[in-house]
């Protein structure tokens, strides 16, 4: 049972979300579920898997640098009753064996999950070949994979929870590296397919109320844009902001009443506005008459770079005071 | 009831029994083909790997007709997919599906179409994308031996096939983790879609590749029926096993032996004439 404490928070913080879902989520999975394999392409070392692999060698399985091979293994696995984690960088898992994916958890719906790390520009100095600013794009176009997206390192582990009770065929893209900002302080109910509000301002006829829909690690730095843009020298704006860490199956119920409350909305995600999250709000808001406009806030069809990680999300236009600068023009125009 | 203890009856009249079932089953694929009609169909790698299909299950294969599910039955998975004309009769020979219904495999809708996994009916697993099912079949045999299962993954795969970059990570895993349960056939029919494999994209030398990958290597004339229940019966210990089959693409009729335009073509009724008298000519 893992317990929720002010301590362990902080210490999953400091782990960041892979070190908390490999080192800390994953061997209670196993410890409840018997039928569980967890593969790697040769990055068991660095997921922080010692304490899973000294507790379960046999359900650890390293297939070496092969990525490609791992997807089609894992389907092999879940085909004779396994539920099966697979793991590498997002990038490798979720684009160079995207057709693996494609078959063998889009097409055929096995009991495979496979965790992306280092998603968005975790790996900022190691270039565009380490990124993942495509990987939502790839995955939300496959029927019947879940796609999902925590904001902290304590999300990350209760998605992973949830992944291990269900069937399906999911996508965990995991974002920030070590020390990722610590968004929920506190125990929450972590429903999935549900937005989950976390800055709710009261809405005012007077002013332009302004939503922040936020994934994955732009979830806390939405919050600070939204403490900035509130903050500021007579500031006309009131901003909600939403953390969806469900992409898909997408929240219609809950993007139903955001699209009636609020008279902008805004999407942030460490992403390609192609594709990503954002667009998966467009496609929706699309459909309904008289939706509020919106604006993409993310990586702008480009690559940048390389660098440290606070210069590249900056050069993206990511950095909290970027997003509320950008916020505050868009509401001026 | 799976008979875990039945040995593979390597002799020459089981061999005769089997080169039987490959005439019916050639013969099969020629009502297929016309069935087709101008879609045109798979004959060549279908008419290569006839001989692997009849010593499969006709002889080898340990399957439980009555509760296909059985978890302990044996996986075969034709990752070349498309040799459905030589499968789908298999596999009413086996009795999974009745005779008549083989003529419905490009039916719109219909269960045996467009490769689908449908495990109650012998299809075991959705190929098709060539060099997947390799991996797939790492999977199973990893489970098999965790599960002691007693069972073998047999894996069928074209030659040109075997361009696929990943099938070279799963052959390196399959000796890594020691697989003696999983078991690669290669249809070496010797021609891809575009020609002839060794000016396509060149393969040999194959049983050295497969050796130097720690493989188990047997060769044999993949139309004889005794060669490849020889080839199936050994049983190597620690590491995987290949076997090479020797094929023509095209085989038991002349006039599509060795020629590449017969990959996927339409058969017309005359030159579905002129097959059926040769293949029946052929019985003694």
């Amino acid at each position: 049972m893992i317990k929720v404490t002010p301590v362990n928070i902080k210490t999953w913080s400091r782990l960041g979300q892979r070190g908390s879902v490999f080192s800390i989520a994953m061997p209670e999975i196993a410890a409840e579920h018997d039928n569980l394999k967890l593969l790697t392409a040769d990055l068991a070392l660095l997921s922080g898997m010692d304490r899973f692999k000294a507790a379960y060698p046999d359900k650890l399985i390293n297939v070496g640098i092969a990525e490609q091979n791992m997807i089609g293994i894992a389907a092999g696995l879940a085909m004779d009753g396994d539920m099966v984690f697979a793991t590498t960088y997002a990038s490798f898992i979720a684009v160079r064996s995207l057709e693996h994916v494609r078959q063998h958890l889009s097409h055929l719906k096995l009991n495979v999950k496979i965790i992306g790390s280092a998603a968005g520009v975790v790996a900022a100095k190691s270039g565009v070949s380490h990124w993942a600013t495509e990987d939502i794009a790839f995955t939300r176009a496959l029927p019947n994979l879940k796609v999902f997206s925590p904001a902290d390192s304590f999300e990350a582990i209760k998605v992973t929870q949830y992944a291990a009770s269900v069937d399906d065929p999911i996508y965990i893209r995991l974002s920030g590296g070590l020390n990722c900002p610590v968004v929920y302080k506190e125990d929450y109910d972590f429903v999935p397919g549900k937005l989950k509000c976390l800055k709710n301002t009261e809405l005012h006829s007077g002013k332009m109320n302004v939503v922040i829909i936020a994934t994955g690690l732009m979830v806390s730095r939405s919050l600070a844009a939204a403490e900035i843009i509130e903050n500021s020298e007579g500031s006309n704006i009131k901003c909600s902001v939403f953390n969806m860490h469900t992409i898909k199956p997408i929240d219609k119920d809950g993007l139903d009443e955001i699209f009636s409350d609020y008279d902008l909305i805004v999407s942030v995600e460490e992403h390609n506005v192609i594709g990503g999250m954002g667009s998966a709000v467009a496609e929706y808001k699309a459909t309904k008459a008289n939706a509020p406009r919106q604006v993409f806030i993310g990586f702008n069809d480009t690559f940048l770079p390389a660098g440290s990680q606070a210069f590249v999300l900056d050069e993206a236009g990511l950095s909290p005071e970027k997003i509320a600068g950008r916020i505050m023009v868009e509401c001026n125009d | 009831m799976i008979d875990k203890s039945r040995k593979i009856n390597v002799s020459e009249e089981n061999a005769k029994r089997l080169a039987d079932m490959s005439l019916r089953i050639r013969l099969d694929a020629m009502d297929m083909a016309l069935a087709s009609g101008n879609n045109g169909s798979h004959l060549g790698g279908s008419l290569s790997c006839v001989e692997i299909m009849s010593v499969l299950y006709g002889e080898v294969l340990h399957l439980d007709i009555e509760n296909p599910l059985n978890p302990d039955r044996d996986r075969f998975i034709p990752s070349k997919n498309h040799c459905v004309l030589s499968h789908i009769p298999a596999l009413a020979e086996a009795g999974f599906i009745k005779r008549e219904e083989i003529l419905e495999f490009q039916k719109d809708g219909g269960r045996l179409t467009g490769y689908p996994q449908r495990q109650e009916i012998g299809l075991e697993y959705s190929g098709g994308s060539l060099g997947m099912a390799i991996s797939v079949g790492v999977g199973l045999a990893l489970s098999s031996k965790e599960k002691n299962r007693g069972n073998k993954i047999y894996i069928l795969m074209g030659d040109g096939e075997l361009n696929e970059g990943s099938i070279w990570e799963a052959l390196m895993s399959g000796a890594h983790y020691k697989l003696d349960n999983l078991v690669a056939i290669i249809d070496r029919n010797h021609l891809s879609y575009d020609g002839d494999t060794e000016s396509v994209m060149a393969i040999e030398n194959l049983s050295d590749k497969f050796r130097s990958f720690n493989w188990f290597v047997s060769e044999c004339n993949g139309h004889d029926t005794y060669d490849l229940l020889k080839a199936f019966a050994e049983d190597p210990k620690g590491k995987p096993h290949v076997i090479i089959a020797d094929t023509v693409k095209g085989k038991g009729v002349s006039f599509i032996e060795n020629r590449p335009e017969w990959h996927h073509h339409r058969l017309s009724q005359d030159e579905y004439e002129k097959a059926r008298a040769e293949l029946t000519g052929g019985i003694s």
